[in-house]
């Protein structure tokens, strides 16, 4: 579903990634983890299409980055630790306006559907400025798969929640998991990671450093074996 | 989902080809227009900041120049395009800095649209706050210095400079928007490059005020269709690799 073959981004002189190799088959759930400034945000960014390759190969769903852009946009979803929403729409109107860019035909019945499985379908004509950083987050993940992507990305979806609000995202990302979906997760959060993912990838200094199977995890602990990845 | 996403493909339901084709192109535009007019409408904050800069900015021409009623009129054009360039770059401002603070123009981006129906969706939306200001702000004028602006002739300058203004600004406000300086970039970056439309413009508004003829005025015209034409072709060129990383 994703392959990432010798990935490299440069800003200016500061290299990020450096020669990455990354591989995800279809409806597995990996978490991406790793310390701050390892490349995590940069190489989700380069999945979605919004940042573009200095070198290496990426192929999403078939399609080439960055040459067959649209193509991927298409069939991705995004959701990072901004909300990407209009806080003076409505949330019905914050879908609306993404069913239109994204040729959504039918459009009200996929709102309502979407609305539905985030919890918000009470609060529809709400505007998202007036909802609490975990109903927005929430909306966020229903703006992502509005048009029922084949891939979901998060990057750090927790960022900025309560125990409360985390707890509620849970759920929306085990529906988004359990409806086949292809999901790549960055986190801080191995706890919620580990609940999670069904793989977990060790980014550290631009390049996968490690990556294990939830089985394989299980046998040592998460903690443990994220420490080791960096220490290596 | 496999199964839900194909039968949805077949049915059309889903259009992946969507930033693809004309009609696809078109509907973004519209879609990024109509969320533009209805949030603005909403809150009044992009509007209502440029339309009371606008008229602090009349009031202080007005009482800072007190002008003899003639001398008044062989000035107009020059205080109303000042007024327009300095609310202008206010409304674009806020404008792309409400798609950026809440990661909008990442979601817009995100989109399987051409990346110039973005552009465009923004311009048209832009150019519909500055006309809205303008419309407001001619009356006003009006009644102060004691002209008659409403004359066809300068209202379509009005609308070319405009036009040639919001094209370039938008383009301007996407890349200065993306630096930490945006609100000291935005007028550095965009005067130097519009100064020839606002010369222009001045020319044409001046020309129509003193009833000069249409062959006196016929220069600084086609002048600003040429800037517009320019700068829509070279913001419409330029716009993908502006906003990619």
């Amino acid at each position: 579903m994703i392959t990432v073959n010798k990935l490299v981004k440069r800003f200016g002189l500061k290299t990020v990634l450096r020669g990455m190799d990354f591989a995800v088959q279809p409806g597995e759930f990996v978490a991406l983890l790793g310390p701050n400034g390892a490349g995590k945000t940069t190489f989700l960014r380069i999945l979605a299409s919004l940042s573009r390759p200095t070198l290496g190969e990426v192929n999403i769903a078939g399609f080439k980055l960055p040459g067959e852009a649209s193509q991927v946009r298409a069939r991705l979803g995004v959701v990072s630790h901004l909300p990407l929403l209009y806080g003076d729409l409505t949330a019905e109107e914050n879908l609306r306006f993404y069913a239109r860019m994204y040729g959504i035909a039918n459009s009200q019945e996929r709102i309502t559907e979407v609305l539905e499985m985030v919890g918000l379908e009470n609060r529809r004509r709400d505007l998202v400025r007036a909802y609490s950083r975990g109903m927005q987050q929430r909306l966020a993940i229903g703006r992502a798969v509005l048009h029922d992507p084949e891939i979901v990305l998060f990057d750090e979806p927790y960022t900025g929640l309560d125990q409360d609000a985390s707890s509620m995202l849970d759920v929306v990302l085990k529906t988004v998991a359990a409806q086949g979906r292809t999901v790549v997760m960055t986190s801080h959060d191995l706890a919620r990671a580990e609940e999670l993912a069904t793989r977990f990838d060790i980014l550290s200094r631009g390049v996968i450093a490690a990556s294990a199977t939830r089985r394989q995890v299980k046998k040592t602990n998460l903690l443990e074996f994220y420490k080791q990845a960096l220490a290596g | 989902m496999d199964d839900r996403r194909r039968a949805a493909d077949q049915s059309g339901q889903w259009s992946n080809d969507h930033g693809q084709n004309a009609g696809g192109f078109f509907k973004a535009i519209g879609a990024i227009v109509w969320k533009d007019l209805r949030a603005e409408f909403r809150s009044w904050e992009l509007i209502s900041a440029m339309l009371v800069f606008s008229l602090l900015v009349i009031l202080i021409f007005n009482f800072a120049l007190e002008l003899d009623i003639k001398t008044r009129q062989s000035v107009t054009a020059g205080v109303l395009w000042a007024t327009f360039a300095f609310a202008g770059t206010l409304g674009l401002n806020r404008s792309m800095a409400l798609e950026k603070d809440r990661g909008c123009l990442d979601g817009l981006l995100l989109a399987p649209v051409d990346r110039s129906a973005i552009y465009f969706g923004k311009f048209f939306s832009n150019l519909a706050f500055m006309l809205i200001v303008e419309a407001i702000v001619l009356p006003v004028y009006s009644v102060l210095y004691n002209t008659n602006l409403f004359q066809p002739g300068l209202l379509l300058v009005i609308l070319l400079g405009s036009v040639g203004y919001t094209s370039i600004g938008t383009l301007l406000a996407t890349m200065s928007v993306q630096t930490r300086a945006r609100d000291i970039l935005l007028p550095i970056l965009l005067f130097p490059v519009v100064f020839a439309v606002l010369l222009a413009a001045v020319r044409a508004s001046g020309g129509i005020l003193d009833n000069l003829t249409i062959a006196d005025i016929a220069f600084p015209i086609n002048l600003l269709i040429t800037y517009d034409v320019i700068f829509i072709a070279a913001s419409f060129m330029l716009f993908d690799s502006i906003v990619e990383e």
